[in-house]
């Protein structure tokens, strides 16, 4: 079945080692995303009228265009194009982090238009002052409504992460390729048995994830 | 006695739109006054100017002898004066009963944390909910909420409270629970000013009532006379709208 493979020299530590990067782009990508995310939603919430354009071309943009064709353009196409020559894992939290900013900004858009009126004012009718408001009463709504779709987000970026290794990332999923290609003689049935594991890493490091979203969810629901 | 609430000729426009214009009104300490209406007649709105949450346009609003106006510097303590329950939804969901009770004290008022938590327990026990203590709003009843929200404004000590159609959205079964505790209010002497549909709450509870059509004060007086002998047509007809 291809198992024995893994046990070979130090394969599987590899295969954390690529997973491991797969991780840190997706966790650096989202930090980044609910920073900037944060920013552009309570901006987009303003509904300035130059501002609504802009996000919401921005939005389409993300929405239509394929995360590969992204990463292409980031990473070969600013090398040629600007003489930027940017690491490639620094492209693909670019690309990443352009990605999840949209869809941060747009679950912080929506949270913030969500919390009725009423809130606000009987906040400052207890006399509240603005400040106060916003941290007693709505920020701590509208992290509840966002922290659980934010780590549905990081669940879908570990998964999409495996588009990276097309920029040359050694991340899981190329790991799992060079351990294929290199037993091809000694083992040629090895990718089942390789690509099961690999499928087992990103089960075990996204379940817990969505289940903490499901708990938190569930927790907070109001 | 005391004037808590003087209202001077005060209009409330959006652009070419009069709400209601040159409305008078005093409130004295102690004193209950309901305010009916048919709907959209202004009531509500004109409540809601009374602690800022409306701007006026012009006359002026003395809330204990200061100017009500969103924009002074003092607003959040004048505000503090006049607690305001609403139609509904108004707790904090994130925040347990207790929780919901003791934010503004705290905050705002920076009262010691231990002595709140024993009035608001006293405060609860006394409307039914000393259990609900540490429960979350959305494990609440309406008529519950509703009363979690009255104590949210009493335990700020205001000088006057407001309560706007308060049990307007409830069932009608919890509706009686969240009067009582009104009622009882205003037998202890609280100076409260009362948007309701319900009639004959309404003249159990008030010392004067006030009429308000299309903007304007059509009549007001004492209940007996204003529910037995209404002096206006339009009053007469509106009071006929709630007998069957």
């Amino acid at each position: 079945m291809g198992f024995e493979v893994l046990l070979k020299g130090n394969n599987m530590v590899r295969l954390l080692a690529g997973l491991a990067v797969s991780l840190r782009i997706s966790l650096v990508s989202v930090a980044i995303s609910i920073v900037l995310g944060v920013i552009l939603g309570i901006l987009m919430a303003l509904k300035n009228p130059i501002i609504t354009v802009i996000s919401r071309v921005y939005l389409e943009i993300v929405r239509i265009m394929p995360q590969m064709v992204l990463l292409f353009l980031v990473y070969f196409g600013t090398t040629k194009a600007m003489g930027i020559n940017l690491e490639a894992e620094t492209a693909a939290v670019i690309v990443f982090s352009f990605w999840g900013t949209a869809e941060m900004a747009d679950l912080v858009r929506g949270a913030l238009l969500n919390i009725p009126a009423i809130q606000y004012e009987s906040s400052i009718s207890l006399g509240l002052n603005k400040l106060q408001t916003y941290r007693y009463v709505i920020v701590p709504q509208i992290i509840r409504r966002m922290i659980p779709l934010s780590i549905n987000l990081i669940t879908r970026m570990i998964k999409t992460t495996s588009l990276v290794m097309m920029i040359g990332i050694v991340e899981v999923l190329k790991v799992g390729q060079q351990i294929i290609e290199a037993n091809r003689k000694a083992s040629p049935g090895a990718a089942f048995g390789v690509f099961l594991i690999i499928f087992l890493l990103y089960f075990i490091a996204c379940w817990p994830i969505s289940m903490l979203s499901r708990y938190l969810e569930k927790r907070w629901e109001n | 006695m005391e004037e808590i609430l003087k209202v001077n000729n005060v209009c409330k426009r959006y652009e070419d739109i009069t709400v209601f214009e040159n409305m008078n009104l005093t409130v004295k300490k102690g004193e209950v006054v309901v305010i009916v209406g048919p709907s959209g007649c202004g009531k509500s709105t004109f409540l809601r100017c009374l602690n800022a949450l409306e701007d006026i346009q012009d006359g002026e609003i003395l809330l204990d002898g200061e100017k009500v106006d969103a924009a002074s510097k003092n607003i959040g303590s004048i505000r503090e004066k006049a607690g305001m329950v609403f139609q509904s939804y108004d707790l904090f969901p994130h925040l347990t009963v207790l929780q919901n009770l003791m934010l503004a004290p705290v905050k705002v008022k920076k009262r010691d944390k231990k002595e709140v938590e024993a009035e608001a327990l006293t405060l609860l026990e006394r409307v039914g909910l000393l259990t609900k203590k540490d429960s979350f709003p959305r494990q609440l009843s309406g008529g519950q909420k509703q009363r979690v929200a009255i104590v949210r404004a009493l335990i700020m000590h205001p000088e006057i409270l407001l309560l706007d159609e308060i049990t307007a959205a409830l069932d009608p079964e919890m509706v009686r629970e969240v009067l009582d505790v009104v009622l009882s209010l205003a037998k202890e002497g609280r100076t409260m000013i009362i948007v309701t549909h319900e009639m004959q709450f309404a003249r159990a509870v008030a010392d004067r009532m006030v009429f308000i059509d299309n903007g304007r004060i059509v009549e007001e007086g004492n209940p007996e006379e204003f529910f037995d002998n209404p002096k206006t047509d339009r009053l007469k007809q509106f009071l006929q709208t709630f007998s069957y």
